[in-house]
């Protein structure tokens, strides 16, 4: 079996088993995601569940972290709630997300943004990368 | 139907319910088996079914091994397993068996492998055994600790867990939920980790727990 895979690198390939796995979750992965960077204001629509039917909840935020690769790629989402700050954790092919939109693209120097936590007011904001593509 | 396979651990990787729930998985490439040889009660005093899984270079199989293999007419596989099944009747020697033909999903199985090796570990690790506190001047910390009363018996009772040899042992693990059967791949996801290392031989049958 001949996986080939363009967006990977060689060192990925050298490990047949590993092929197998990766291609499990490739398929089960969403491929219509935005390139989601940290610092970026996302919109993160979840589906809820009311009884029998269901509709779209909206979770507006900074994205202050990213973990794992793959299938178990997840997303932390910070967002002040009437001055309480609140922090979700989105695993994002998990077919509860419908989708996720960028609002704004942020310009930040660290991969994980947890110095907003202490921070509140004006000094808790994100820069905008106006260059950057959405 | 009783239900037998021989499968190689690809390694693990986790599945989404359509209600958002993370389900951990072992991916196991499962079959396709030969069958090599049907061992009847008549002949052989149990009825069993010999099966051999994976593809291997000719040269690589000694005579013996390879006389059972022409004797089947199937082309040299790298292990051999016999699994004692009650009734045979519908297999044939020869005959291809596939993880679809076995398995479907929420079938529950009890998956075996040999363990990883751990190499000769102290009772802490072997058995959970409690240490001493590691500082205080206390001098004691992970040793074996007593080995049972003095004068009366006099001796170590048998079967006392001591340092030795961890790992590298046969495991079963029962009742494993079966969450998907990859036909195209001969694949089989099941619920949960299983013994050994990746690339390690497992062998799986139906749960006796079910």
């Amino acid at each position: 079996m001949v996986i080939i895979y363009t967006d990977m690198n060689v060192y990925d390939m050298e490990e047949k088993e590993m092929d197998i796995i990766r291609a499990l979750d490739k398929e089960n992965m969403k491929q219509d995601l935005p390139n989601l960077k940290v610092g970026d204001l996302v919109r993160v629509a979840i589906k809820v569940k009311e009884g029998a039917r269901e509709r779209l909840q909206i979770f507006e935020g900074f994205l202050i972290g990213i973990h794992g690769t793959g299938i178990r790629r997840a997303i932390i989402v910070r967002r002040l709630s009437s001055g309480i700050g609140v922090e979700r954790v989105f695993p994002i092919h998990s077919p509860k997300i419908d989708n996720i939109e960028i609002v704004r693209r942020g310009k930040v120097r660290r991969a994980k943004l947890y110095y907003l936590r202490d921070r509140v007011g004006k000094a808790a904001r994100v820069k905008e990368d106006v260059k950057a593509k959405k | 139907m009783q239900k037998c396979m021989i499968g190689k651990k690809i390694g693990m990787t986790q599945v989404f319910t359509d209600e958002g729930i993370v389900i951990p998985v072992t991916v196991i490439q499962a079959g396709p088996l030969s069958v090599i040889q049907k061992k009847t009660i008549e002949v052989d005093g149990y009825n069993s079914l010999k099966v051999a899984f994976g593809d291997i270079n000719e040269r690589r199989v000694n005579k013996p091994t390879k006389g059972q293999f022409e004797k089947a007419g199937v082309s040299p596989k790298r292990c051999m397993r016999e699994f004692r099944l009650d009734n045979i009747d519908s297999y044939e020697v020869g005959q291809e068996i596939k993880v679809q033909d076995m398995f479907s999903e929420g079938d529950r199985v009890d998956v075996s492998g040999v363990s990883k090796g751990k190499g000769f570990q102290g009772t802490i690790k072997r058995y959970g055994m409690g240490r001493g506190p590691m500082s205080h001047g206390s001098g004691y910390h992970r040793g074996v600790g007593s080995l049972g009363p003095v004068a009366s018996p006099s001796r170590v009772f048998k079967g006392k867990r001591l340092p030795g040899h961890m790992g590298a042992e046969r495991v079963t693990v029962q009742n494993l939920d079966v969450v998907r059967v990859d036909a195209e791949r001969n694949l089989l996801l099941v619920k949960g980790a299983v013994p050994g290392p990746k690339g390690g031989l497992l062998t799986i049958k139906d749960s006796v727990k079910a």
